[in-house]
């Protein structure tokens, strides 16, 4: 059982790492990133592809995909999400959703349905024992502390920094922000961006840990939305625990039989809905 | 006179299709205090709203400090020197005291407001900087209101209704702040239904009915009598 709870932390790292974009978008913009997933796996491809064609091992891949990732990301929120953004959900939602599909069909395109994989010089083979019958894999180590790094940081800079008060100011007062003589269109931007960071991060661990193929994005965005709904919807540790819930959820399911795993953690999300429809900890308005 | 700060030349401002404000010539100088009286509807707010860039006016109809500045985005306008409270307070919830506060420097505007300043107008939120600013009571919310507006330094300050909804003896505590304010030259407009308190601040009046200026004159020189007829129209 000790096992199964560690095993299902760990996977829940992966998940909180897919969730925190996520959130943060959800939480500065109230705009669900339908295309989370497939921007998750076009990030895998374009590690995948610095590696075949410059050689470099993972650490320099992130070091390069990073500052791609942010500028990307600032330029889609002003150039495509920035227009779509109103009262009504609907604009973003059609738009993401779109773009989820032509990301899908032009990895096809390019790169065929195989899926593919990064290597890490044996880094996703890595593991070490506690006792005699408990051994832990070193990457997912390695992911569920990046996780917590990553949730810590962006609590600590929507907190403590004033680039997180002016994230938290136009989420809660777009206009009054603006009188206080912010660009609610950069402030979006900037936020995309870092959430672009997180996606590129998660695409790099997936695409280490397992494989990625065009079609794999729907459900990576699947996991990530339940995380983020048990957890509550803006809320970046409530975003994490919602993770791991997941995680062990899955982790159990697949204790019970191989084939359980993936809908036991859907049938925890749809429990956890039904008794707390805000998720855990829901992000408190005044 | 010295030229105006901020002068509007046949105003018009529309909500989509609707037209809500028709040629309004208004001007605001250096040091000036003017209230703006009316009626729900009459079209306070959304004069404000053109002024701080909110909602877009053509560029000639809205001059600031001598440049079309109709049509200029908020957070430029805020630069220019030009603050306001908006109705209903509006402060960030998810913000303690403090943030609200800080926030209003966001503009980077240099002048005599800090957070010390601040805390010397109104001691009460140096003891509740750390609080939820959802936390306070609707006095004290205006003073942060008021507080994180003069955190930019303007040269304009735009209050809109900001007796709205407190008590009067609240309003009196925070009208009397008024004079300490723009003691070092700071334009207010006062945005009011109140007849008796606007009148009692300001220096010069601009009714408004059904979008369109009623009635302008100086304060003390317009009896009740022209300002009801102007301000319900009777």
């Amino acid at each position: 059982m000790i096992e199964t709870i560690i095993q299902g932390l760990l996977l829940g790292g992966l998940y909180c790492i897919f969730a925190l974009g996520l959130s943060l978008m959800f939480g500065v913009m109230r705009l669900t990133n339908i295309a989370l997933g497939d921007q998750i796996i076009i990030s895998g491809f374009i590690a995948i592809g610095i590696a075949a064609i410059l050689g470099l091992n993972v650490l320099l891949i992130g070091i390069c995909i990073l500052p791609i990732a942010f500028i990307s990301g600032y330029l889609f929120q002003r150039m495509v999400l920035n227009p779509t953004l109103s009262k009504d959900p609907l604009p973003s939602l059609v738009v993401t959703f779109g773009l989820s599909i032509v990301i899908q069909n032009v990895l096809q395109e390019v790169f065929s349905a195989n899926p593919r994989s990064l290597d890490s010089g044996g880094l996703n083979t890595e593991s070490f024992s506690i006792g005699a019958d408990l051994h832990i894999g070193v990457l997912p180590v390695i992911i569920f502390i990046t996780a917590i790094i990553c949730t810590y940081g962006l609590q600590l800079l929507f907190a403590k920094t004033a680039l997180g008060r002016s994230f938290r100011a136009v989420s809660d007062d777009k206009e009054v922000a603006e009188l206080m003589g912010m660009s609610a269109k950069k402030v979006y931007a900037t936020a995309t961006g870092i959430a672009f960071c997180l996606i590129a991060i998660a695409g790099i661990f997936q695409s280490i840990r397992t494989t990625v193929a065009p079609a794999d994005g729907p459900s990576l965005l699947l996991f990530a939305f339940e995380a983020v709904i048990i957890g509550g919807m803006g809320s970046f540790w409530g975003t994490f625990v919602g993770a791991m819930v997941l995680g062990i959820s899955q982790q159990i399911g697949f204790k019970f039989d191989p084939g359980w795993g993936i809908w036991f953690g859907h049938l925890v999300f749809i429990i956890i809905l039904f008794i707390k429809p805000n998720g855990l900890f829901p992000k408190t308005k005044g | 006179m010295s030229s105006a700060i901020i002068e509007t030349n046949k105003l018009n401002a529309h909500y989509g299709d609707a037209k809500v404000l028709f040629d309004i010539d208004f001007k605001l100088y250096p040091g000036e205090i003017i209230g703006v009286l009316g009626a729900n509807g009459a079209g306070k707010s959304t004069f404000l709203k053109a002024i701080t860039g909110l909602l877009k006016v053509s560029p000639e109809m809205y001059t600031l400090k001598g440049k079309h500045a109709g049509g200029m985005e908020p957070g430029d306008i805020v630069k220019q020197g030009v603050a306001m409270v908006p109705e209903g307070r509006r402060l960030f919830p998810s913000m303690s005291v403090e943030e609200n506060l800080l926030m209003g420097s966001f503009a980077g505007r240099k002048g005599r407001w800090d957070l010390k300043a601040i805390y010397d107008l109104f001691p009460v939120l140096k003891e509740k900087r750390n609080v939820p600013s959802t936390s306070l009571s609707g006095g004290q919310q205006q003073m942060v209101a008021i507080g994180r507006a003069l955190m930019s330094n303007p040269e304009v300050l735009l209050c809109d209704e900001i007796s709205l909804g407190l008590a009067p003896v609240i309003i009196k505590d925070i009208y009397d702040s008024l004079p300490n304010i723009v003691s070092d030259g700071m334009s207010v407009v006062v945005v009011e239904q109140d007849v008796t308190v606007s009148q009692k601040c300001s220096q010069r009046l601009y009714c408004l009915q059904e979008g369109r200026v009623s009635l302008e004159g100086k304060s003390d020189e317009l009896t009740r009598e022209q300002i009801s007829q102007a301000y319900f129209g009777i």
